[in-house]
């Protein structure tokens, strides 16, 4: 019988960790230069932080990988976790909960959620950022900018924002009555494309259902789209007031920064999670990453009112964009030994001042083809102690010395 | 071709079974005095049925071993509501089995506010863990804990748990238990349920024709739908503070309450009304500061860890299956009560050529499908996998009759036995005996935080060691 990988897992091969590791590093180059630091929270947390947070559907807690623990008697549950947020925002408020700090926290981890089908991935990986403490304009743009700027270093540079404001659309959905939960469910319909689910509300609240169909059906670019709602609806819909003043401050922001956005409202899909302004980004046309304000996460665990945003990077979308032509070690800048055990030294020596140079050594590998390597290097014990052939010319040099080994390969 | 098919014991059978023959199935031993759990079809050549618990059919058929099985839909979607990509679809109602799940609570404890908002853990208990899950994370309950259990659920609220699901014809009977109706979860209806693979791939129409045409009016063609409710309100407990010094006790209902009376007897101990003809889950006994409950032993272990109960008369193999779950887990053996003597053994069929679980392990390492062990004790299963590494396994979790379920659908049993003949007589072998049980005393072996306490279940415990050492 022959082993697998778990259904709905996936390895990383050797070229794919080579793009995960290149979308790492970027990211946390970046992250470095606007001053987030990196924490790391476990893969296995109480299934109660998930449920307490109350920002994870029913339908999406169904599908947590949840287990009873080898001390699980009191019938609570552990899970692997479902989202990275939450544990960093559980983190601040067990670290420094206690002081009112701001605190810029960025991650890269994994994280698992069943899919049923099993072709999709059930174990995800992204690299985000949590802001906590501001709550301002400045904070969105700053989350934007930060996620553009990491985005931008991984050498992608068609990128496009959709910007859109839970607040705002629940501010439209409460003043028709629905209650938190069927907001949610509504409002995943219409973006399913089920107009019929807002019929029977028209005819109770025209306005409201004309200053959503409006929202959904018009990109805007520019915050003059949003200064026109404001003429048209705010005094009817005095819900949607506070949250229409903020999300025209952010975009003035976002705006004066000179990046590519698109007000679209339909890009809040699954927004419960937020309270605020969100974001989605795109690179190449394909979405790779995006985030939001959720003011009210901190609260519910720690009882105290803290703003809050955040950002997601997707990991898997991001290595397959992605260019890595440059970080490849050229068959030229390889060197494979074949050693004498008597004169390990004299080879230690030669392969240090290699790798060094940026070569890649190898020893103990007699009859690796040719073409796997640049140059092959025998090292005895009698004269000459280096024997250096390059695969390429075929041409064979003597050596006395390890550093005139070297100067003959001369990598770099 | 073959036709499997799964048949339930129990509460359908007597519904099932005139429906079947009307379809000329030709089962003719599938009946409520019959001693086989194979059945052969006197009129259709390649059908084979055998005959399971109620609950062990859904995964049965999920996990192919039987193309077609009739179960409750509570069964159904207790499957379905945990693995919602199981390999079974629901074909048919039948029209009959009556009945539904309900969630329940104790009437008149409860005051103001919802369950969602509460802080504390809400304890769910029931037969149902799955459906209890799912009813939680329905309600969007912030923390819970899920009981799953054997039976008698009805005995736990308000002291151990807040909500309990029960399966009932009607819901009067859950007022008539003294409990609140919380509301519906799913109904029981007896359903027809089919392999998805085989649904897809085998001609199976010869089967479903026939019994289509015998389904009354009243069945209907109906795909799966949760009726969990979508909140409840006005459950938050306020019970009166809990009396620290008084020992809660565990006693076992079903055919161990004879036992666990004679010895009481025997110690002096009165007990009222156990066993009892009303079903009585709590009984009054003469020890002071001692509070009775009549429950199922497999749960005992659990319950007693959970800080439930502080005693409790059950099993050591279920306090062993629990121990192989939890090992910290804070329940001990305080004392044996040397009635009720099994041994558990590991089991295959007289044609496996092997004779130890060493040799089992060589055997399954040629395999080529995953070695699927089959018990009622899942964890000691789980563990005798793990300790005797033989390799991909899949625990098939039973409840009773497991002895049929070797070779077709097992390769592996963990099992009691008191003599071995059941065992025999369905030539099976013992491979291994993993341990004796006897019935015993349990208890938490935590350092008790009430002295008083602490001293009523030493002299317990020590009344009851004395007695033993006197009785016959």
């Amino acid at each position: 019988m022959q082993i697998q990988r778990c259904k709905g897992c996936r390895d990383l091969t050797r070229e794919e960790m080579l793009r995960f590791r290149s979308v790492e590093t970027a990211f946390q180059d970046v992250s470095r230069c606007y001053g987030y630091y990196e924490v790391r929270t476990p893969t296995l947390e109480y299934l109660h932080l998930f449920t307490s947070a109350g920002t994870l559907t029913p339908g999406m807690l169904r599908r947590v990988y949840s287990f009873l623990d080898w001390d699980g008697w009191s019938g609570e549950r552990v899970v692997l976790k479902p989202d990275a947020t939450i544990p960093v925002v559980r983190l601040y408020t067990e670290t420094m909960g206690s002081e009112a700090s701001t605190a810029r926290f960025s991650y890269v981890t994994n994280s698992f959620i069943f899919e049923e089908t099993g072709i999709k991935p059930r174990e995800r990986w992204q690299c985000g950022a949590e802001l906590i403490g501001p709550g301002s304009a400045l904070a969105d743009a700053e989350l934007v900018s930060f996620a553009c700027d990491a985005v931008k270093k991984m050498g992608l540079n068609r990128l496009e924002l959709k910007l859109s404001h839970a607040g705002l659309i629940r501010g439209i959905l409460s003043s028709l009555g629905l209650s938190h939960a069927e907001q949610n469910d509504i409002f995943d319909r219409i973006l399913d494309g089920n107009m019929t689910a807002l019929d029977s509300l028209e005819a109770e609240k025209p306005q409201a259902v004309e200053a959503l169909k409006l929202l959904l059906g018009t990109k805007g670019t520019s915050s003059g789209f949003l200064k026109n709602m404001r003429a048209l609806f705010a005094a009817g819909i005095p819900e949607i007031q506070s949250s229409l003043e903020e999300f025209i401050a952010t975009i003035d922001v976002v705006e004066a920064m000179g990046l590519n956005y698109e007000i679209d409202f339909t890009s809040g899909k699954g927004f419960e999670y937020y309270t605020g302004f969100i974001f989605r980004l795109f690179a190449e046309g394909v979405n790779v990453g995006g985030g939001g304000r959720y003011d009210r996460l901190v609260g519910m665990m720690s009882g105290k009112d803290v703003p809050a945003g955040g950002f997601a990077l997707y990991i898997d979308r991001l290595a397959a964009l992605i260019n890595i032509d440059g970080l490849y070690i050229g068959v030229s800048q390889r060197v494979s030994m074949d050693i004498e055990p008597a004169v390990m030294k004299d080879a230690t020596e030669a392969a240090d001042l290699l790798r060094r140079a940026g070569c890649v050594v190898t020893f103990a590998a007699p009859g690796q083809p040719d073409e796997e390597c640049g140059w092959k290097v025998t090292v005895r014990s009698g004269v000459p102690r280096f024997n250096v052939f390059n695969c390429g010319k075929r041409e064979t040099s003597e050596c006395e010395s390890a550093i005139e080994a070297f100067a003959t390969i001369g990598c770099g | 071709m073959t036709f499997r098919i799964a048949l339930p014991k129990g509460r359908l059978l007597s519904q099932i079974a005139p429906l079947l023959e009307k379809a000329g199935w030709g089962l003719d031993d599938y009946n409520e005095k019959t001693r086989v759990y194979r059945l052969k079809s006197s009129t259709m050549s390649g059908l084979a049925a055998k005959m399971f618990q109620e609950k062990d059919i859904p995964i049965q058929v999920a996990v192919g071993n039987y193309d077609i099985g009739i179960c409750g839909l509570d069964w159904f979607s207790e499957q379905m509501v945990k693995f919602p990509s199981s390999s079974i679809v629901k074909l048919r109602e039948l029209g009959f089995g009556e009945g539904s799940v309900y969630a329940a609570t104790t009437p008149g404890s409860f005051t103001g506010g919802t369950l969602s908002a509460r802080g504390e853990v809400v304890r769910i208990a029931g037969e149902y863990p799955n459906l209890a899950e799912a009813l939680a994370l329905r309600l969007r309950l912030r923390r819970f804990a899920v009981y799953p259990l054997w039976g008698s659920a009805e005995a736990y609220p308000p002291e151990n748990a807040e909500i309990v699901l029960l399966s009932r014809k009607d819901p009067k009977e859950i007022e008539s238990l003294g409990l609140q109706l919380l509301g519906k979860i799913v109904e029981s209806r007896a359903c027809l349920i089919v392999n998805k693979e085989s649904l897809r791939s085998k001609d199976l129409s010869p089967l479903l024709a026939s019994l289509n045409s015998v389904i009354g009016d009243a069945a209907s063609i109906e795909f799966f739908t949760s009726s969990l409710p979508g909140s409840i309100t006005q459950v938050q407990a306020d019970l009166p503070p809990a009396d620290l010094s008084v020992v809660r006790l565990a006693l076992p209902d079903g055919h161990q309450q004879t036992h666990v009376r004679r010895i009481l007897d025997a110690a002096g101990i009165n007990i009222d009304d156990y066993p009892s003809s009303t079903g009585n889950r709590r009984p009054n006994i003469s020890l002071d500061g001692f509070f009775i409950k009549v429950i199922r032993p497999q749960d005992m272990p659990l319950q007693i860890s959970n800080g439930n109960f502080d005693l409790a008369i059950t099993g050591r193999d279920w306090l062993i299956d629990h121990h192989h779950q939890f090992p910290q887990s804070p329940v001990g053996e305080l004392l044996d009560l040397k009635y009720g003597k099994v041994r558990i053994v590991a089991v295959v069929a007289n044609e496996v050529p092997v004779n130890t679980s060493e040799e089992l392990q060589k055997f399954r390492k040629k395999a080529g499908s995953p070695c699927r062990i089959a018990a009622e004790y899942v964890n000691i299963a789980d563990n005798y996998a793990r300790v005797n590494q033989l390799g991909a396994c899949r625990i098939i979790p039973t409840w009773g009759a497991t002895e049929a379920f070797i070779p077709e659908d097992a390769d592996v049993l963990i099992e009691n036995t008191e003599t071995g003949s059941t065992l025999v007589k369905n030539n099976l072998k013992i491979i291994e005996t993993l341990f004796e049980s006897t019935a015993c005393v349990i208890g938490n072996t935590r350092l008790r935080e009430n002295r008083i306490q602490g001293e009523r279940i030493s002299a317990f415990v020590a009344r009851l060691k004395q007695t033993m050492e006197t009785m016959p």
